[in-house]
Parts: C-alpha cells; sequence; structure tokens
C-alpha cells in the first residue's frame, strides 16, 4: 500500500517537474509546480509529518503559488523565447550538475543498507510535540523569523510600488 | 517485496532527482519568473530530504527546520516578485538574455 503511494505521488512529481522545463508558457510552469508541491504535501504525510504536510498545502501550493500566477497574470508574460543560452552553463552547468547528482545517489546507494525503511504504521509526529520545540528551544529564531517577515513585507512594498506616487 | 516498507534511499534519490531537475531548469529556462520557480522547486526538494532524515532518525528538529525554511521561503517569493514587478517595469522584458545588467 505505502509503495504503491509512494511510486504514485513520487510520479506525480517528478512529472510535474519535467512539464515544468518543457512549458513554454509562464502558466503552465506555475500549475505544474502546484502539482510538485501538492505531491509533495502526501510524500511528507507518508513520512509522518502531519502538520508539515498541511503547511505546505497552505503556505507553498496555496500562498506562494497564487503570488506567482498573479504576477504572471499582471505582467501578462507571453511565451518564453527559445535562445541558446549561455555557453558556460552548456560546458560547467550540466556536467556540474550530473556529477552532484551522480555523488548524491552513489552515497545514498552505498548506505542504503544502513538507512531503514518507512511504514505506514510508524506513526505520526504530533503538532503537539512539535510546539513543545518550536516555543521552547527554538524560540529566538522563531520570533527573529517574524522579524525577517514584516521586513520582508516592507521591502516587497517599497519595491513594487509605483515611482513618484510617495 | 515488501509492500508496506518503502526504503529511506528511495526518498533521498527522489529529492536528489528533483534538486537536478530545479538546477537544470535554472540553467535552460529563459523567462525569469520560471527560473524563480526552479528556484522554488530547489528548496522544495531539501525540504522532502529534511523530513525523510527527521523520520529516519526520530529527530522533530528536522521538521522545525523545514518549517524555517518555508517561512524564509515566502519571505523571499514576496521579495523576489516585487523585484521581477520593477524590473519589468524599467526594461519591458523578463527575458534574462536582455537583463543582464545590475543599473536599472
Amino acid at each position: 500500500m505505502h509503495l504503491v503511494l509512494f511510486l504514485i505521488f513520487a510520479g506525480f512529481c517528478l512529472a510535474g517537474a519535467v512539464n515544468l522545463l518543457l512549458q513554454t508558457h509562464p502558466i503552465n510552469s506555475a500549475l505544474s509546480l502546484i502539482v510538485v508541491m501538492s505531491s509533495l504535501a502526501v510524500l511528507y504525510l507518508l513520512l509522518g509529518a502531519e502538520f508539515l504536510a498541511i503547511a505546505q498545502i497552505i503556505v507553498y501550493a496555496g500562498a506562494v503559488m497564487v503570488l506567482f500566477t498573479f504576477v504572471v497574470m499582471l505582467l501578462n508574460v507571453g511565451e518564453e523565447e527559445r535562445t541558446h543560452g549561455s555557453y558556460a552553463a552548456k560546458i560547467v552547468g550540466f556536467p556540474a550538475i550530473f556529477t552532484v547528482f551522480a555523488v548524491i545517489t552513489t552515497v545514498v546507494l552505498e548506505a542504503r543498507h544502513r538507512l531503514g525503511g518507512v511504514k505506514l504504521s510508524d506513526g505520526i509526529t504530533k503538532t503537539e510535540d512539535l510546539s513543545k520545540v518550536l516555543f521552547r528551544d527554538m524560540l529566538l529564531p522563531f520570533e527573529l523569523t517574524s522579524v525577517l517577515i514584516l521586513v520582508a513585507i516592507l521591502g516587497a512594498v517599497a519595491l513594487a510600488r509605483k515611482e513618484g506616487h510617495s | 517485496m515488501d509492500f508496506h516498507t518503502v526504503p529511506t534511499s528511495w526518498y533521498l534519490i527522489l529529492s536528489a532527482l528533483l534538486f537536478s531537475l530545479g538546477v537544470i531548469g535554472f540553467l535552460i529556462k529563459r523567462s525569469l519568473i520560471t527560473v524563480f520557480m526552479s528556484i522554488e522547486l530547489m528548496l522544495n526538494a531539501v525540504n522532502l530530504s529534511f523530513v525523510t532524515f527527521a523520520h529516519e532518525w526520530h529527530a522533530v528538529k528536522g521538521q522545525i527546520f523545514v518549517f524555517f525554511v518555508m517561512m524564509v521561503a515566502a519571505a523571499e517569493a514576496a521579495v523576489g516578485l516585487a523585484i521581477i514587478i520593477a524590473i519589468f517595469r524599467a526594461r519591458a522584458t523578463l527575458n534574462v538574455d536582455q537583463i543582464d545588467l545590475m543599473k536599472l
């Protein structure tokens, strides 16, 4: 059961990510990214992270992607033009990312006997336990993040404001 | 084959695959907005490996870290999209080949 669920949603994830690369219109790429993020939320549930699964849907698939689609529609972006791209990306970039992927895969496959497995019966991390750690051990980082978000809101408003309407 | 257990390594390899697809998107896409989406894809891939390791070692702090990454990513998306709007106002294009000066 778990294997079937994993294969279905990992397939959705990869298909969405590949579709993001293949589409030429940004709105289609944005919709594929929503598919990727929603399937990732299901994978988080399979891993027992219920709070993160819901936060993933609300924050990423909801808020962030609504922002993306709003900007795509606001700027009326058309199809992207196909150009050659940079030669540095071709010569250095693709071999480099292939090497990184090969190294990560090799390391993970070497260590696969020491890593365990994931079962549906493993139980979930309760939001209660999460909040205990968050509000006791991690209180200062949590409060600092609220300052960060305030700064980001002010920065976004200042950047997106039209010139001359002060 | 045990249908009830998925090896942890599969989740990690899925995460590596998504990250690589994000980097490839960053390199080949020519629209500024899609390049930004590829960055979000990379952040999501890293979050998946955080959650996987948190499950593997029963460490709640791994999930807390994902929570922080999500908050920072939301702030980053707001500022990044505001920058994209400002660039579009100044240049009237989102093609990354034509946006190669720091000066507006």
